[in-house]
């Protein structure tokens, strides 16, 4: 799972996809995990940084998470061209 | 070091709708109290689901509509709808406030019996009610409201063997103007079945002719169609007084307010654009007063209203099950509360509050009950905070209709309790168990056992 | 002497090609002699062009669909006046009329003006209830009928013909030649803008519209007739041209003095072949097409804004004949940022 590197997030949330011209809002711990993932930390390792700073244990994060990328798969947020290659 | 607060991740992909920060302000608080209860306490107390039911509101919504009829017109009187909710702590309320009681049915009769309304102040309406049934509540004196031609010859047959005369009314349907028309309950204004009827009752001369009433339908969104009714009755009634030099005592304009529900498939809602009971009651009154009743020798004007005095009162506190996504990337939502609980969500996009305060973000979802049933769907579409399993939510307006036409279906109905005006809440019917369903169950002894 | 500012809010900025007419009431304005403005543009999405032309509005504010309700819409309607102080405001929308009407007491205690109908005259005008109208006021309207279930349509038809039009109770009208099609429509409308439908009959004719204002007192401060000269295919004018016709405005007259009507208004007529006016629709604000009449001499938002405000309105008189309005679209380019500002803030 590899997250497009180009996306653009701002301060206040706004994500902007430039290869395909979509705009999308995420909440802090959102744009948090995408940074994360743009460093290329392992899912593993994001869980491990979010459990540290947040109130949550790990069944909920991991369902949560899971979620979450599935939601950027279908968003096509996550690179296309590394997923295939996999 | 403190943690923070943890919220799911969430993203959400902007259209040129109304996303983001903004839709913080687009939606209602979080209901975290009910009438000065926390929403918490009560399901540590009662469990989950629950139904609540809020006895301050019931007061002051009947003052509301009694008030609304009381200064347009001299003799006003309510009778409580029986089939709305006929919990008697509910039925209690409303006799307290002075409301006499409406019954469809032998078993709602002996319902109204038993919470001590006087057999005079009780309505018996509808479509079914059997020669014991009719014998009874003529000798007991309550007012019979004939629905069709073989109960006024039945009654007209039973009079002879009683110790005094039945006191009657007959149902009258007609055109309002509204869709669609009840034309099945009753008799015809328009093709004179009604005005036959009450010929009959008066040649007959052993039944004894009280009232007219109607009951034009239900969830009625224009007033007028009610002023419309109201001229037709008294249209009757200005008959009978010149034809019989006969006078009834009332009017009885049934029930059909709208509540504060929005209908499925409307553009605004309910509580803005729905009439109120100025409203209902400005085109009644005006029609009763304009018609040619004299001042000295108006009638009674009764009303049956259901729904709209009870609606608002009513909420159930529910659990988050769980969250799920469906194939379109769609959130969806399952609760501890479904059709079999608020089978109003058929008709109703009943507003659903968080109990609990969320950040800005929302998302769309689809709130589905517990019920393994395709029809179990509480809100086909809904902006949410981001819940999480075991979050609590308040449904709104179900007062009406939902704690009498509940199933035992799939699952068992849970407690109800009732807040009084002092904050504090009383269980008012137990939350069944799987006895109370299998003690009616007989199984005969070759099927006992699986061997 | 310097001109009083006033502070108008103003909806309807989506200036696209079948554009509420939020853009040509703020030319209007920007133009009034009697007043300077300064303009805060309400959006209900992020893509209204209205949002992005700086040198038309100061500032805009998202604000919630109507079907959020009023509570929702007086919270956010307090918190913009916080900022900017409104003196009035001007909804351009039908399906937020409603929710304005309501509100209009409390927002006169905050200090904000309009000037809309009352509640019955928007109710008596609908669709719904056209044919009543007519009736009552003795205008020529065509035969119409609201219905609830498509299968009434079938009972209908000798009495209407087909074609016929199939109305919806916000938007939308279609022409059905046949049973099916009426069918079709009915449950293409009522799926989207609920019941009842309307069905209406259909008049062969030319088409006139008027736009105007009446004082609330029977009086006609405003009225400018158009003919379309060029429909697109969602049958909008794209361009039209302003008329001297006699019995139009006898209409209009007519119309504002018998009903009392309060506010703007445009008048959807149909001539027919017998020259006959029938009365199609009442849409009780102004019309997209409102800076024709400004451009001809009559100012309808300046002077529904001055009314709004309580000052002495003369009626116009008079207006230039033969001029036209021939509409275009215009590519703005905008950077994402502000996109972004005024999705995530819902301010720009
Ligand atoms: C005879 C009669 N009266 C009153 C009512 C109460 O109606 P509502 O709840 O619409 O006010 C009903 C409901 O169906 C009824 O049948």
């Amino acid at each position: 799972m590899k997250i497009n590197e180009n996306l653009a997030i701002s301060e206040s949330g706004f994500l902007f996809n430039p290869s395909t011209g979509e705009s999308f809002t995420v909440n802090p711990i959102g744009a948090e995990i995408i940074e994360l993932m743009k460093e290329g930390k392992t899912e593993a390792e994001i869980s491990e940084k979010i459990i540290k700073s947040y109130e949550v244990d790990i069944k909920t994060l991991q369902k949560d998470l899971h979620d979450f990328s599935e939601i950027l798969r279908h968003h096509q947020l996550l690179d296309q061209y590394e997923e295939t290659k996999n | 070091m403190e943690k923070k607060r943890y919220e799911r991740p969430h993203i959400v992909k902007l259209d040129s709708g109304m996303p983001g920060k903004f839709g913080m302000r687009n939606d209602s608080p979080p209901t975290t109290h009910i009438d000065g209860v926390a929403v918490t306490e009560l399901v540590e107390k009662y469990g989950s689901p629950l139904f609540v039911i809020s006895e301050h509101t019931i007061r002051s919504t009947y003052r509301k509509a009694y008030k609304a009829f009381s200064t347009r017109y001299p003799k006003v009187q309510f009778a409580w709808s029986y089939k709305t909710n006929y919990l008697p702590a509910v039925c209690n309320v409303f006799h307290q406030e002075g409301s006499w009681a409406e019954v469809v049915s032998g078993f709602e009769y002996d319902k109204a019996l038993a919470n001590g309304v006087d057999p005079g102040k009780i309505i018996f309406n509808g479509p079914g009610k059997t020669a014991s049934e009719l014998m009874k509540a003529a000798e007991n004196g309550s007012l019979i409201h004939i629905d069709h031609l073989d109960e006024l010859y039945l009654l007209t047959d039973l009079a002879g063997e009683m110790k005094r005369k039945p006191l009657v009314a007959i149902r009258v349907n007609m055109d309002t103007g509204i869709y669609p028309m009840w034309d099945r309950f009753g008799f015809n204004y328009e093709n004179g079945q009604a005005w036959d009827a009450l010929n009959k009752i008066m040649l007959s001369g052993k039944l004894e002719l009280v009232g007219l009433h109607t009951h034009i339908g239900t969830f009625i969104l224009g007033a007028n169609a009610y002023g419309v009714a109201a001229s037709k009755l008294a249209d009757l009634a200005l008959g009978l007084q010149q034809k019989f030099n006969h006078t009834i005592r009332y009017i009885d304009m049934g029930g059909g307010f709208a509540s504060k529900n929005t209908l499925k498939g409307s553009y605004l809602p309910g509580a803005d654009t729905n009439p109120t009971f100025d409203d209902y009651a400005e085109a009644i009154t005006t029609a009763l007063v304009n018609s040619g009743f004299k001042p000295e020798s108006l009638p009674l004007l009764i009303l049956e209203t259901g729904r709209a005095l009870i609606d608002e009162a009513g909420y159930i506190i529910t659990s988050v099950l769980a969250n799920k996504r469906l194939s379109t990337g769609r959130r969806a939502t399952i609760i501890d509360a479904g059709v079999n609980l608020l089978f109003t969500a058929f008709w109703y996009q009943h507003p659903v509050t968080p109990a609990q305060g969320f950040s800005q973000y929302r998302e769309e979802n689809t709130i589905y009950g517990p019920l393994c049933m395709n029809i179990d769907c509480v809100r086909e579409s809904i902006n949410l905070p981001l819940l999480n399993k075991g979050d609590k939510l308040v449904i709104h307006y179900t007062g009406a209709y939902n704690l009498t036409q509940w199933m035992q279906f799939i699952t068992l109905r849970p407690n109800v309790v009732i807040i009084d005006p002092d904050g504090t809440a009383h269980l008012i019917r137990q939350n069944e168990s799987n006895d109370s369903v299998s003690s009616l169950e007989k199984t005969p002894d070759y099927l006992i056992g699986i061997k | 002497m310097k001109k009083q500012r006033i502070n108008i809010g103003v909806t309807g900025l989506n200036a696209i090609d079948s554009p509420g007419p939020g853009i040509a009431v703020i030319r209007g304005l920007r133009e009034a002699k009697s007043f300077d403005v300064r303009i805060i543009g309400f959006a209900y999405e992020s893509m209204e062009p209205g949002i992005y032309m700086h040198d038309l509005i100061d500032k805009t504010y998202q604000i919630p669909y109507p079907s959020a309700g009023t509570d929702v819409l007086l919270a956010r309607l307090a918190y913009i006046q916080e900022q900017e102080k409104l003196d009035v405001i001007i909804p351009n929308f039908d399906a937020e009329l409603y929710s304005f009407m309501k509100l209009e007491d409390k927002l006169r205690q905050m200090g904000i003006h309009m000037f809309l109908p009352t509640i019955s005259q928007f109710e008596e005008r609908h669709k719904v209830n056209l044919s009543d109208f007519g009736e009552k006021y003795e205008i020529d309207v065509p035969l119409g009928k609201a219905i609830y279930d498509s299968s009434e349509i079938f009972g209908l038809q000798k009495e209407f013909d087909f074609p016929l039009m199939v109305k919806g109770k916000w938007y939308d009208a279609y022409i059905a030649y046949n049973m099916e099609q009426a069918r079709t429509y009915f449950n293409k409308i009522s799926a989207k803008w609920g019941l009842p439908v309307v069905l209406q009959r259909f008049v062969h004719g030319t088409e006139y519209n008027v736009t105007g204002l009446g004082d609330g007192n029977g009086n006609t401060i405003a009225a400018v007739p158009m003919r379309k000269q060029f429909i697109t295919d969602k049958g909008k004018a794209w361009a039209g041209i302003s008329i001297d016709d006699k019995k139009l405005l006898a209409i209009t007259e007519k119309f504002v003095s018998a009903t009392k009507w309060r506010g703007a208004f445009e008048l959807e007529m149909m001539k027919s072949n017998d020259n006959t006016y029938y009365l199609m629709e009442i849409n009780p604000r102004i019309p997209a097409w409102v800076y024709l009449a400004v451009g001809v001499g009559q100012n309808i938002p300046e002077a529904l804004t001055n009314l709004a405000l309580g000052n002495d309105v003369e009626p116009f008189r008079t207006y230039e004949v033969g001029k036209l309005f021939i509409r275009y679209s215009y590519d703005m380019i905008v950077d994402r940022s502000e996109f972004e500002k005024i999705s995530i803030n819902g301010e720009l």
